[in-house]
């Protein structure tokens, strides 16, 4: 599964998931660029890519043209980004009757809109190149929604369409569009959750047992290497069999 | 100065596929040199760096003959 002489861009790879995801795809060969919010985050993440091929750099998702701006700088420095793994993404949980308007706008900008960008930025290389991976990090909670977090799941099921279709548009020119959907992961993320809701959760999964960022991390690297050639618009469920579409 | 028309129809002949003899100055893109809509906007991405110039949407949208193009890179070419 060599990645081999591959640029890889993750975003939000500071913790959790996104930072499985780029130590995997380093270790794999590629050189990862891994961004975070903050410039201690992407101090944080160069020191950890290091020795393994890569560094950090700083992204807000949300702020006017940054996600243009870093690709650019990229690649004038690096050379075009073959592999793109859209996984930043934040919550702001709560029931639809008291969910702010602030609360569906920071989660559509941070997790949706930020696919759209990042993905529309890296096109023109990956056209010239007639290749490219895109893997987007969507969630079962996309798949089958979630009382609490209707704002999480319309962000999620909207990166599932939307791979759906950049598949359909760029499948011609080599580039394949996949997302993975974790389930319930061990992460920072899934820690907030009171334990009650947590044990509620483990039951329903199949394996008996959460999730560990190593396994998005696999199935990431799998779908950005060749040997998911013929793989496009998919959504890989990686949950432990919690659901099973 | 190099003959834009040649340029524009060696790039347009390369994107499309199609051969050079092919591509005359009245050929539409999709009509008669079978560009779908993909590739036109690869096309376009090519002749902006060819003639290292930046082709905004909204003129990338009337560009749809070789002509067209043609005329467009006259028009806009830094003299």
């Amino acid at each position: 599964m060599s990645l081999q002489g591959k640029i890889a861009l993750v975003t939000g790879a500071s913790r959790g998931i996104g930072a499985a995801i780029a130590d995997t795809l380093a270790r794999e060969g590629a050189t990862v660029i891994g961004t975070a919010t903050s410039e201690a985050g992407a101090v944080a993440i160069s020191e950890r890519l290091a020795p393994l091929g890569g560094f950090g750099m700083e992204l807000n998702v949300t702020a006017d043209n940054a996600i243009e701006n870093l690709i650019e700088a990229i690649e004038k420095q690096h050379g075009p980004v073959a592999i793109l793994v859209n996984n930043a993404g934040i919550t702001r949980d709560g029931l639809l009757m008291r969910m702010k308007d602030e609360d569906w706008d920071a989660i559509m900008d941070t997790n949706l809109r930020s696919v759209f960008k990042a993905s529309k930025a890296v096109l023109r290389g990956m056209m010239k190149a007639r290749a490219g991976r895109i893997v987007n990090i969507a969630s079962v909670v996309g798949v089958m929604g979630n009382a609490g977090q209707a704002n999480y799941a319309a962000a999620k099921a909207g990166i599932i369409g939307f791979t759906k279709s950049m598949a359909r548009e760029v499948g011609s020119r080599g580039i394949t569009v996949n997302c993975v959907a974790p389930g319930f992961i061990d992460t920072d993320m899934t820690r907030a959750l009171p334990e009650a809701q947590r044990d509620a959760l483990v039951g329903q999964i199949a394996l008996g047992r959460l999730g560990a960022a190593q396994d998005i991390a696999d199935a990431v690297a799998f779908l950005a290497s060749d040997k998911a050639a013929y793989i496009t618009g998919q959504t890989l469920n990686v949950n432990g069999g919690m659901l099973m579409p | 100065m190099e003959n834009i028309e040649a340029r524009v129809k060696k790039i347009v002949a390369e994107q499309l596929g199609v051969n050079e003899a092919e591509v005359k100055t009245e050929s539409s893109f999709v009509d008669d040199l079978g560009a779908d809509s993909l590739d036109t906007v690869e096309l376009v991405m090519a002749l902006e760096e060819e003639f290292e110039c930046e082709i905004p949407d909204e003129d990338a949208e009337k560009i749809t003959t070789v002509q067209q193009a043609i005329d467009y890179v006259n028009a806009h070419l830094n003299k």
